[in-house]
């Protein structure tokens, strides 16, 4: 077998070295009755060409050809060959966790890059690398102001993605922390009447996304003061990382949620993607995850080591901030080599892209009758419409064009099943989105 | 530094058969190259009319340009990061011994496959009738971990071993709570990982420890004690941290099912018995996987894994939802209707570009996964018998994947574990894993996987020996290793003292 460097005979030279006369000797240990007598009824051994025509053939099964209007956590940009190439260097790729910092000072020093690159965008002054995903993140940011308060409850909007919620729910519900869900007004952002000073001075913290699930932005200001003005904290999550090239950093929150993807890795139907946490140095001690920190050795050599481990599982067991060890440590490294090449003009000039592409898109949408914009507050790149009929029956409609449309609200929103998410990013060419306008024109002209 | 011990700070060029020196490019941190107006990407020019931020979102919704961002060229950010990847070591360059980790070779096509148009591209709100292909990927996946586990059902959905712990904890305490028997405690050995704990408290339960007996193995007749109604579960790691199959495991599983307890089984080292045998014959209730590990998906310094949870029967109903399913007109669909599930632990259906890969690897070898058992023991063994005697056994048990020694006999020449594997590296190899698992003072803890040729593993061999014999000619060259890294040993205390967590102009 290609992947195993031994010959027949080396096996059998060892045996008698170690002193056995079969390898089964070596399987003793394991009860008898447990010992498998045939091989496992598994597909394969296959060649490397018969693996590449599986997954050909699969990927045939898949959307080729498709325009996609989604967003909703998940959002396709432009990216460079380069990070692809970078983090295919054996290095990289099938390097260990950083323990050994004198032999990893590769990974190490793209860590502490990475955590620099993480609070510019956020306006935060430390942050993590990193979490398994943005719902994972946001989860562990809710578990961690539980720490910093005290306090055992927590708002979140309703209008944070509806299975970031769902994964806080699954781990609140265990540890007895009260999660209660607040709604939006017609600006698309939490309704801040809900905050009030009897609910405020109880909770740890309020929790909102920002451009949030509906693609409207929050105030993070004043939502950050009013949780401030009662002991409790704001956690904000980022689906839309891109957004912080224009958009106001959240550096009002304590604690960033935030999701990576968007910064140059493939959709790949859900993962691996990268998660953040950024907070203040005051509670450094409290977060999860890993930090690289800077440091000398003993010739005064800059260097950079795994730091503050005693917050973490392997150190501390039952007493850790969190159980996570594997994290997404490579693709930190991509969106870190990817952020380096666009930099600071072309992070400002993608977002530009971006927003005046939504604009675009949303005003050709607008022309057509009966669709309304759903709410009233800014957006990014994602903006909620109305439609007089069912997203649902729309988006059959538009696959029949090759059109993927909007995301249903519907799913998640059972009051909101005309509503549908539309994200347009600089992935669009203009006649795409001029193909979609007209498309919709057309389908909602028809009865149903 | 003593100027006795920087004189012959390198082992002599006949005792390193590996490696020896050459020079490597320094570099600096990317913000030090950066000038304005320099860039390594250009977007295509924007086709519909340029809109005005201020106007659009609002002056207070607004931001400047990003304060300290990077401007550098392609060629700049190529080299930076290739210079800083010769800083790395990496199974591509040689063993890497650490114990636990199984850092075996990750298959180049595996890479390949993940990047496909058509898979790397699909977006996981798509339509389930366009996504055929994905769910097909993740439905074969779980069939073929079933067959190698023995389990019957399965969610693919955790992030990484540590999430699949959290994952099957739910599970269990859904389980007893749907029978109107909420339990409070699970048992965890002395020897687990960190992680069992740390998931433990996050699932709600409260964490009993149990020592192990002066076999290294779980005591049964302690188990019988500790095993009071209030116990929800065993998190068992077999083979254990040491490397050594729980031989009353049939005993054990006795003992909790007798009463109304689970056995929950940590996979990290399911490397030591694919193909050879399965936990759910031998009583095991929920394990999960280590796709990073066992079935080869690269570590990319940290991670992305992948921590797929397989249950028996009784615990199907409380998997997260959505699972992936097999519909009898051969379509496949995420079945989101599990009124008993869990709930979500990680949004959309995992880390698929990790699943994918991990059944790559399963396909490459087939039912011959039985032969990656072997070699991975086999190897285990061959360093096992070459440096016993040299180094102390604590545990003299059959080692199954991994052996751990201890530095019991250099400790009296004043080296410990830590120095012996910062030694390891002027010899060209990774260090073992030092100090884990916490049974073993001292602890040596190596596991050389089946990607090791005899060559390589002569090699680390004729290292340990020569360290060993340093240690006692000359322990201060042990002491102040590595001698050949860029960076001597750094001042960790420092680091943690006053963190430097970001670099500031």
């Amino acid at each position: 077998m290609r992947y195993l460097p031994k010959s027949p005979s080396e096996r059998t030279e060892m045996l008698a070295d170690i002193g056995v006369k079969s390898i089964d000797e070596l399987f003793v240990s394991i009860p008898e009755k447990f010992r498998l007598t045939k091989p496992l009824n598994l597909p394969g051994p296959l060649s490397e060409s018969e693996i590449i025509r599986y997954f050909q053939d699969r990927a045939a099964e898949n959307t080729r050809g498709y325009t996609s209007f989604l967003g909703a956590g998940v959002y396709q940009h432009l990216r460079s060959v380069v990070p692809d190439a970078l983090i295919q260097r054996g290095e990289f790729l099938t390097s260990y966790t950083p323990y050994q910092a004198e032999y990893a000072q590769g990974t190490l020093t793209a860590i502490f890059e990475f955590q620099t690159l993480m609070c510019q965008l956020t306006g935060q002054e430390v942050a993590n690398a990193s979490m398994y995903d943005g719902s994972t993140a946001l989860t562990e940011a809710i578990l961690m102001t539980e720490r910093v308060t005290g306090r055992h409850s927590v708002l979140i909007a309703r209008s944070v993605h509806p299975e970031y919620r769902q994964v806080a729910h699954t781990y609140a519900k265990n540890l007895g922390l009260e999660v209660e869900e607040i709604g939006f007004t017609e600006s698309g952002q939490l309704d801040r009447s809900k905050l009030t000073k009897e609910k405020l001075s109880k909770v740890a913290a309020v929790v909102v996304q920002s451009p949030n699930f509906f693609g409207v932005l929050e105030d993070i200001p004043a939502l950050a003061e009013s949780a401030h003005a009662h002991g409790a904290l704001l956690v904000t999550a980022t689906t839309e990382a891109v957004s912080l090239g224009i958009v106001k950093p959240p550096a009002e929150a304590d604690i960033v949620a935030m999701e990576g993807q968007a910064f140059g890795i493939p959709p790949s139907y859900g993962g691996p993607y990268v998660g953040v946490i950024a907070t203040r140095d005051k509670f450094v001690r409290q977060m999860p995850g890993r930090l690289a920190g800077q440091t000398t050795d003993s010739e005064g050599r800059r260097g950079f080591v795994l730091t503050l481990a005693t917050r973490e599982q392997h150190i501390r067991r039952e007493k850790a901030t969190s159980n996570i060890c594997t994290n997404e440590a490579l693709y930190a490294l991509a969106a870190t080599i990817h952020l380096c090449l666009i930099g600071k003009e072309g992070i400002r000039e993608q977002a530009h892209q971006n927003l005046s592409k939504a604009r675009f898109a949303q005003a050709e949408l607008l022309k057509i009758p009966g669709v309304k914009l759903a709410f009233s507050g800014a957006t990014f790149n994602e903006f909620t419409l109305e439609f007089p009929r069912s997203v649902k029956l729309l988006n059959a409609a538009l696959l029949k064009e090759k059109i993927i449309g909007p995301y249903t609200l519907g799913v998640h929103y059972p009051e909101l099943t005309k509503r549908g998410v539309v994200c347009v990013t600089e992935t669009i060419p203009r006649a795409e989105i001029e193909r979609f306008a007209a498309t919709v024109r057309t389908t909602l002209e028809q009865p149903i | 530094m003593n100027t006795k011990v920087t004189d012959v700070e390198a082992p002599a060029p006949s005792q390193v058969r590996k490696v020896r020196q050459h020079v490597n490019q320094n570099e600096g941190l990317i913000f030090e190259h950066s000038l304005p107006g320099k860039r390594g990407m250009e977007l295509p020019p924007l086709d519909v009319p340029a809109v005005d931020p201020v106007k659009e979102l609002g002056a207070a919704f607004t931001r400047g340009s990003v304060e300290g961002f990077p401007e550098v060229s392609e060629i700049e950010v190529i080299r930076h990061f290739t210079r800083l990847s010769t800083w790395n070591y990496a199974i591509d360059l040689g063993m890497y011994p650490l114990g636990s980790c199984t850092m075996k070779y990750n298959p180049r096509v595996n890479e390949y496959v993940a990047r496909l148009d058509g898979l790397a591209t699909e977006h996981p709100e798509q339509p389930v009738e366009l996504s055929q292909g994905c769910l097909r990927i993740l439905y074969d996946l779980k069939q073929c971990l079933l067959e190698i586990t023995g389990m019957d059902a399965a969610t693919l959905q955790p992030a990484a071993g540590a999430q699949g712990e959290l994952a099957g904890l739910l599970m269990i305490r859904a389980y007893h709570e749907s029978r109107g028997d909420a339990r409070r405690t699970v048992l965890i050995p002395d020897s687990a990982h960190g992680t069992n704990p740390a998931s433990v408290v996050i699932a709600g339960y409260e964490v009993k420890n149990i020592k192990s007996n002066d076999r290294g193995q779980i005591d049964t007749d302690h188990l019988r004690e500790f095993c009071t109604p209030d116990v929800a579960a065993l998190m068992l790691t077999n083979p254990s941290t040491l490397g050594v199959f729980e031989e009353r495991i049939a005993e054990i599983s006795d003992i909790l099912h007798e009463r109304g307890a689970l056995l929950y089984m940590d996979g990290a080292n399911m490397n030591a018995l694919a193909g050879v045998t399965r936990p759910g014959d031998f009583g095991v209730d929920v394990m999960h996987l280590n796709l990073h590990k066992t079935f080869s998906t690269p570590h990319g310094g940290g991670g992305p894994g992948a921590g797929p949870v397989m249950v028996k029967k009784i615990l199907e109903p409380f998997l997260p939802a959505p699972v992936v399913m097999r519909k009898d007109n051969g379509t496949y669909a995420l079945d989101h209707n599990r009124p008993q599930s869990v709930g979500r632990v990680r949004a959309f259906v995992g880390n698929f570009g990790v699943l994918l890969r991990a059944l790559a690897y399963t396909l490459a070898y087939g039912p011959g996964i039985r032969q990656v058992t072997e070699d991975a023991v086999l190897n285990a063994n061959y360093i096992r018998k070459n440096l016993e005697g040299l180094f102390d056994l604590p545990y003299d048990l059959p080692s199954m994947h991994e052996v751990v020694f201890s530095d019991a006999k250099q400790k009296a020449h004043g080296v410990n574990t830590m120095d012996i594997a910062k030694r390891l590296i002027d010899y060209g190899f990774h260090p073992y894993t030092t100090a884990f698992p916490l049974i073993v003072p001292g602890a040596m803890m190596i596991e050389p996987t089946e990607s090791e040729s005899r060559e390589e593993l002569d090699m680390f061999i004729d290292a340990m020996k020569s360290i060993a014999a340093e240690a006692e000619s000359n322990p201060e060259l042990v002491k102040t290793a590595p001698h050949s890294t860029r960076v001597g040993r750094l001042d960790e205390v420092a680091a943690a003292r006053k963190p430097i967590l970001r670099w500031k102009p």
